[in-house]
């Protein structure tokens, strides 16, 4: 299978791509369709899912299999279609309105049942096809047209959610690093199991920069930790700064700065189970901290349609029947060998057409 | 034995009933099954409260089960019992308006006691009295105290112990109706392989019951129910539910897909999902969801990555898969939905039967959201409409409804079983040539699209909720949008071609028409058939093809002077044939009690009838 060469090109539809000039979402697209052709697998094998919104109509514009179902449930779809048939690559493509709102239950179900596909959820802060308003992952206070005195809930926060819901992988991603998104979605498509990937997206028209202080190029370096696994926890222009322990809790610290060196910075493992670190990376937030990107997560665990496949076949193994016929006249079953006229039921025959 | 009263029946009705802690389901079952075993016909039909420890001994907790059976054909499980087998006097209290007059009442003496006649709102001594039930033929037995007894050298805890007296009252049943308790000595040491204590604890009580009623047998009237006259073959006892579950599984052998269920537990649907997550061995993929909604949306999930894929609820689970159906119905996807209707509107009556979801199914959709709907008539042919619904949905691309209710899904009854090769194929469309395939291509005669799924190369392509031309394009175009719409509809329409023409048991023609639909079946054949044999010029039409409806139904409602829709609602069939076919007048038979028809009350609503 390694010597599929697709392109880009190979996964894009004809269809004509109509979300705003400028929105965040063709730039994941864009890192989706690389990842898809350098994937080796073959095109066929491939269906997206998605829910409803701006980001859901992703599917159309894929030259793939694509499905683009209700508000909140492509998560419940896509487990169906990766149940039906494991074989496949599946992509769950959603918004925070989406996931978060009307899709919660389905969304932490999914990921503790960790059904292997990938979900990428579009996080703009906001509800961009139904014209701006607040979502659950909009911060408390944000004034919209339906919270024109601002906010009076706190948000979501996706990957203390995953953690939560025992998720087994959580990336992040930023729509403008294309290069990242790519990295993630490659790493969420290696995993075994449900990859949740948060791609912090602009919805220009609704919610404009709504990420700029993270994105924003002249503090880009100080304000994003790009993760990797064995690699040590540094950023800033010069990779100067680190993220280290202390008193049970993370900090960030200068090298060189008070007795810390490079040792004390700490060492990124996704694979580590006990979910406490990733945890605190997923919650660390500006001022104080820079945002943590990349696989932050990634360990392994039972998948479910692997699971369930192979009770199938142990079942099928040991139980006896092999067939209807041999289930309809399984346990307690009589002979009538005299017949009496009678014929079942009158009326009630039933009859094929 | 020359002292014994031996009372021949052609059909007998026995109602267990006691607390529902006590034990009435699996004992009301175990003689059901043993009674079928020796070819008589019969009919269940279990009746449990919904609270799962309701307050001991109180009226509100109790649980019975009633079985007819008989010599001769059994349609329903019978208005009225012949025998009531009462555990308490809530028991008494509660059935008391379900008994065949003259009829006999055994109990256990032990349980009559004045905490206990209070606990069931007795205000005297006398429950019998109080329940008019003075000229019944009462058989006071110490159950309790006998099954103490019986188990003294058991070494067993008094919790125990009393938790086997439903098998005393079981031997003295199978006693007085000459039931051999060789099947139900086999089912309690298989079904406890693993306690011998419990095994051998259970059977010694079986037999102190059996054997009471033969050392009592002078004053208690012996039964003798010959067995049946039926049609030769291989039989067993069916419940609705695995007949459901079954028909489903036939369904996905002859059409050579895998089966996904995708299903939320809810009272009284839940055994279809228990039942086919018994069928691993088959290769069922079952799928407990999180909601309803994730049930059906993972089996549309399902079913377009090419499975048999399956969704199965009761009422309040239907209103929250009514967005997803919408989904299938524009998706165009095959999709089987079985709702097993019970008592509403909200939760409603959850453990009782109802027919009040017919409006639901047909309509309750945004939008113009056509589904074939059908409903089962008995609790064996579940297996054949659950089948046949599979096959309109595979081969015609479109989602289909099957209506059965508690009554069905719970009630049991013989059934001849067929063999798969009397069975009917079934061609699902899976698209062919990935050069000329477009999402919405439709077969010229019955509007199917093809159905091709992930994995065929060559036919990717994109489908979803949102209005599409032919090509599978999104499509916002207005004539677009009426010329689908109506193309849907069609669509559904056409399966009029898959669906039998509407016979009358009975004459063509006559004075009056009695019409129903799905579950009250029994209840009606044996209604028309008691009144034809008095005489009267009554036939029956019973449907179970709802949309669409059967193509001669005008034909056959117009040979009758007077149609009487029978149904447990407020009148939804009827007013549905109001709709279609506004030209006849449709009297109305309606009840809502969370309780099947009487033969009895059917029978005077055709007397007026007849009489105005
Ligand atoms: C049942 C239902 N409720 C509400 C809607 C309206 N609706 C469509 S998209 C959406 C929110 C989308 O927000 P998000 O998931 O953040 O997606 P974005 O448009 O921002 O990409 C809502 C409320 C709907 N389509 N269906
Ligand atoms: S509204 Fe916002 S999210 Fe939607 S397409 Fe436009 S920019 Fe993108």
């Amino acid at each position: 299978m390694t010597d599929l060469k697709y392109t880009i090109k190979d996964f894009k539809s004809e269809n004509e791509v109509r979300w705003c000039p400028g929105c965040g979402d063709y730039a994941i697209m864009n890192a989706v369709q690389r990842t898809m052709a350098g994937m080796g697998i073959p095109r066929e094998k491939f269906a997206v899912i998605s829910g409803i919104g701006c980001s859901s109509r992703f599917p159309y514009y894929m030259s793939t299999f694509g499905f683009h179902t209700i508000h909140g449930r492509a998560a419940a779809v896509a487990s169906g279609v990766k149940a039906a048939n494991p074989d496949l690559s599946v992509w769950v493509i959603t918004g925070d309105g989406d996931a978060m709102a009307i899709g919660g239950n389905h969304f932490i179900h999914l990921i503790r049942r960790n059904m292997d596909l990938n979900l990428v959820l579009f996080n703009n802060r906001i509800y961009g096809l139904t014209k701006g308003q607040y979502s659950p992952t909009s911060d408390r206070g944000v004034k919209t047209k339906t919270s024109p005195f601002g906010t009076v809930e706190d948000p979501f926060v996706p990957g203390q959610l995953v953690i939560g819901a025992r998720g087994t992988f959580f990336a992040r991603s930023i729509d403008s690093n294309i290069k990242l998104s790519q990295e993630v979605f490659d790493g969420a498509a290696k995993h075994k199991g449900t990859s949740v990937v948060e791609v912090l997206q602009n919805c220009v028209i609704f919610n404009n920069g709504i990420h700029n202080a993270i994105t924003d190029p002249n503090h880009r370096a100080d304000r994003q930790l790009i993760l990797e696994h064995g690699k040590p926890m540094l950023f800033g222009e010069e990779n100067e700064k680190g993220i280290i322990f202390d008193k049970g809790k993370l900090k960030v610290a200068k090298v060189g700065e008070n007795g810390v060196t490079r040792d004390d910075v700490l060492v990124h493992d996704a694979n580590e189970p006990d979910p406490t670190i990733h945890m605190a990376l997923i919650n660390m937030q500006l001022p104080d901290f820079p945002v943590a990107f990349g696989v932050i997560r990634s360990v392994s665990a039972p998948v479910y349609d692997v699971e369930m496949e192979a009770q199938i076949k142990t079942v099928q193994q040991t139980r006896k029947i092999k067939n209807v016929d041999e289930l309809l006249s399984s346990g307690n079953t009589w002979e009538v060998t005299t017949e009496n006229g009678l014929t079942g039921k009158d009326c009630s025959k039933f009859e094929f057409k | 034995m020359k002292d014994a009263k031996v009372i021949e029946l052609d059909e007998v009705a026995i109602r267990f009933s006691g607390d529902s802690g006590d034990g009435m389901q699996l004992t009301g079952t175990l003689f059901s099954d043993a009674t079928a075993l020796l070819g008589n016909d019969i009919s269940t039909f279990p009746d449990y409260p919904s609270e799962i420890r309701a307050p001991q001994g109180t009226v509100g907790g109790v649980s019975g089960f009633q079985v007819q059976f008989g010599q001769k054909q059994i349609n329903t499980p019978g208005d009225y019992a012949h025998v009531l087998i009462a555990m308490n006097p809530a028991a008494v209290k509660a059935n008391a308006k379900f008994m065949k007059p003259g009829g006999t009442i055994i109990y256990d003496s032990d349980a009559f006691n004045e905490k206990n006649l209070n606990k069931a709102n007795f205000k005297t001594d006398d429950p019998f009295g109080e329940c008019n039930l003075d000229d019944y033929f009462k058989i006071p037995v110490p159950i309790s105290s006998l099954t103490k007894e019986g188990l003294k050298d058991f070494g067993l805890d008094n919790k125990s112990v009393l938790r086997s007296k439903n098998m005393f009252a079981l031997g003295l049943v199978c006693w007085m109706f000459n039931r051999p308790l060789d099947y139900i000595e086999e089912f309690i040491k298989n079904k406890f392989a693993k306690k011998p204590v419990v095994v051998e604890s259970n059977v010694k009580v079986l037999h102190d019951g059996y054997n009471y009623g033969m050392n009592m047998q002078h004053m208690t009237p012996s039964y003798l129910v010959n067995p049946a006259n039926i049609e030769k073959g291989t039989y067993r006892n069916i419940n609705g539910n695995h007949a459901t579950a079954w028909g489903l599984l036939a369904a996905a052998e002859k059409s050579g897909l895998e089966l996904f269920l995708g299903s939320y537990p809810i009272t009284p649907a839940t055994d279809i999902l228990s039942a086919l997550s018994e069928r691993k061995d088959l290769g069922v993929k079952t799928f407990q969801a999180e909601d309803e909604i994730a049930g059906i949306t993972s089996a549309i999930g399902a079913s377009f990555a090419g499975d048999l894929a399956v969704t199965t609820t009761s009422g309040p689970g239907l209103a929250l898969k009514s967005e997803a159906i919408g989904l299938a119905v524009m998706a165009e996807l095959p999709l089987v939905i079985v709702n097993v209707q019970r008592g509403g509107p909200s939760t409603g009556l959850p453990t009782k039967t109802e027919q009040s979801d017919l409006m639901q199914a047909l309509y309750g959709r945004n939008g113009e959201s056509p589904v074939v709907v059908l409903a089962a008539s008995t609790p064996s042919d579940c297996f054949w409409y659950a089948f046949k619904a599979a096959k309109i949905a595979l081969e015609r691309m479109v989602p289909v409804l099957l209506l059965t209710d508690g009554f069905l899904g719970n009630g049991s009854e013989p059934w001849r079983i067929p063999k798969m090769s009397e069975l009917p194929s079934i061609t699902p469309r899976v698209a062919k040539d990935a050069g000329s395939f477009q999402a919405y291509k439709r077969d010229s005669e019955n509007l199917a699209r093809e159905w091709a799924f992930p994995g065929m190369a060559g036919f990717e392509h994109r489908i979803g909720g949102l209005e599409k031309n032919e090509t599978g394009t999104v499509s916002h175009d207005p004539d677009n949008h009426q010329k689908n719409t109506e193309i849907r509809e069609e669509k559904v329409q056409r399966v009029v071609d898959m669906v039998p023409d509407l016979e009358t048991c009975g004459d063509d023609e006559g004075d009056v028409l009695v019409v129903a639909w799905g579950g009250t079946y029994g209840h009606m054949i044996s209604t028309v058939r008691e009144l034809r044999k008095e005489g009267k010029n009554v036939s029956l039409a019973h449907f179970n093809y709802i949309k669409p409806l059967p193509k001669n139904t005008a034909d056959v409602f117009s040979k009758f002077k007077k149609i009487i829709v029978c149904e447990l609602n407020l009148g939804q069939f009827a007013s549905y044939l109001r709709d279609k076919m506004p030209q006849f007048e449709y009297h109305q038979n309606n009840k809502v009690k969370g309780l099947p028809f009487t033969v009895n009350e059917l029978k005077q609503s055709v007397y007026k009838l007849l009489e105005d």
